[in-house]
């Protein structure tokens, strides 16, 4: 099977490979395979690879790197990108606690849905979610997608700050914050996972392709702190 | 005042969210390093428009590169571009400062804080690396590695590599990633004048006042990777050039990138400057690239 692909530069140290412009699953492991194949093949000069929703960018040293041979290579790998199969992977499981001071925006989701809460929280935690990317911040990873019932965007004007491990929901993406900054997204609860603490021997919770899933707790659970 | 702990920066993490911040003018942070024997990605201080005063406990070949400022050891005024001997207990002082908005302080042995996902770049949004994720502060101490040699470094001054913007600078870009998202005339506009770097900018980004660019396709795309160098425009059609601790992707058309060569030169301006683009090749990209690793690597040789 061919692929719809292009290559471009992003100024002379970095070239992107794009393929098609939709935020799509299959399009994102295609994406995620091509970036995994890119970085198995340990090109010199190469120092980052780094996929997003639909795009590879490779990030190199253009002093030290055949740029042709980085070309050709990055033109076979989304050519022949074939998305490894991850049937075995069991997802990761957050436990969150919905609503309430945790969850402050939960009423306001339900009424764009026009649902109870409880269908929201229903409707949030009973979704495979795929990791599409990770950006933002350390350890962010957009999680989609969200059911479009529930599918509410971001706030007008962002909050100055939002705490650690919060959930939000912005359009069809949902995530976790990994660490207290600002940010728009409408939040209907809070977990105590960390998405990333550079003390742990992994850093991450989360890589792209990953599967996620939530489920509920109560607050008492909650409070009682296990972060997993 | 803001200085803070930088190395080579953060790289091979941009898939998990890590920035890579580091140097905003790289080439001066790599030339204070050759100059005092350090290796290229040794971390050192960057200071930002106003300089500290340091004491060192021990004896240390100390070399500035970057913006110039009054350099005084003990009162006595020391060169930029040139490594010095410091003796312990003694105290340099940034004075005023001349041209440019950022200097780079390399300690022979390197500063030694603990590297975070490995490296020692402080990046502040984060709060990761450097001293706490911070910038730092009256009566921090750092510790420092091992000199590799204190004596037999010291020389006359170097000539600067990166030419120091006074408050205006003009810098070469490349087209792309995403002209398509402008309209077809938006490149020679982002050409025909002067940008102001707006006050809100910072080491993440500088947000420019000027002509704005015209979007074909709307202000929007899938989120995808943001380089070093970058201009992403938003709804407003005012650019932000991405600067080192810029995230690692953003959701905004990029219209065009600066040459890799440009960016120290780039980053030696501040709020208030103005910057001038200017489209060029890639094989003038390259050609500039080639010619500042080659000043780099004749002063790496000569201190090696």
């Amino acid at each position: 099977m061919s692929t719809a692909y292009r290559i471009v530069p992003a100024g002379d140290s970095a070239l992107v490979v794009e393929f098609e412009e939709r935020i799509d699953p299959a399009v994102n492991a295609k994406t995620i395979a091509c970036a995994e194949a890119i970085q198995a093949a340990a090109i010199a000069g190469v120092r980052d690879v780094v996929p997003t929703y639909r795009s590879v960018a490779v990030y190199f040293d253009p002093l030290r790197t055949d740029t042709d041979a980085l070309l050709e290579r990055i033109a076979h790998d989304a050519e022949t990108a074939v998305p490894a199969a991850r049937a075995a992977q069991a997802p990761i499981r957050i436990p969150v606690c919905y609503g309430g001071d945790l969850g402050p925006d939960l009423p306001q989701v339900a009424a764009f849905a026009d649902l109870p809460e409880d269908d929201v929280i229903r409707l949030h935690s009973s979704a495979t979610y795929r990791v599409f990317m990770l950006g933002f911040v350390p350890g962010f990873a957009y999680l989609g997608l969200v059911d479009q019932r529930i599918a509410m965007p971001r706030h007008a004007t962002p909050r100055v700050r939002v705490p650690l491990g919060s959930v939000g929901i912005a359009g069809v993406q949902t995530g976790i914050y990994p660490a207290e900054t600002p940010g728009g997204w409408q939040l209907i609860g809070r977990t105590r996972v960390r998405p990333f603490d550079p003390s742990r021997a992994e850093p991450f919770l989360m890589k792209a392709g990953d599967a996620v899933e939530f489920y509920a707790i109560d607050r008492a659970e909650y409070d009682r702190g296990a972060s997993t | 005042m803001l200085t803070t702990v930088q190395d080579s920066g953060r790289w091979g993490l941009q898939a998990r969210g890590v920035p890579v911040g580091g140097p905003m003018d790289g080439v001066s942070h790599r030339l204070a390093n050759a100059l005092v024997r350090n290796p290229p990605t040794a971390a050192g201080l960057e200071i930002t428009l106003l300089g500290p005063e340091l004491e060192f406990d021990d004896e240390r070949v100390v070399a500035v590169a970057g913006a110039q400022f009054d350099l005084l050891l003990d009162g006595r005024t020391m060169p930029s571009n040139a490594p010095f001997i410091v003796s312990a207990g003694a105290r340099l002082r940034f004075g005023a400062r001349r041209i440019g908005s950022r200097a780079y302080i390399a300690i022979s042995g390197g500063i030694a804080v603990p590297p975070t996902l490995g490296s020692r770049a402080t990046h502040l949004i984060s709060a990761m690396g450097g001293v706490g994720g911070r910038a730092l502060a009256a009566g921090d101490v750092l510790p420092l590695g091992e000199p590799t040699d204190v004596y037999g470094s010291v020389s006359m001054p170097q000539a600067a590599i990166v030419p120091l913007p006074d408050r205006h600078a003009r810098v070469r870009v490349l087209p792309g990633p995403q002209t398509e998202y402008f309209s077809t005339d938006a490149l020679d506009v982002l050409q025909s004048a002067t940008y102001v770097i707006a006050p809100n900018s910072d080491r993440m980004g500088f947000r420019l006042e000027g002509p704005p660019l015209a979007h074909s396709r709307g202000a929007d795309i899938i989120s995808d990777a943001t380089p070093l160098g970058v201009l992403q425009v938003p709804a407003s059609g005012q650019p932000i050039l991405l600067m080192a601790d810029r995230q690692t992707a953003g959701g905004y058309p990029k219209i065009a990138t600066v040459i890799s060569a440009d960016i120290p030169v780039a980053g030696q301006l501040g709020p208030g400057d103005t910057i001038a683009f200017v489209v060029c090749t890639m094989r003038d990209a390259i050609a500039a690239l080639i010619a500042q690793e080659r000043a780099l690597m004749a002063v790496e040789a000569r201190h090696a």
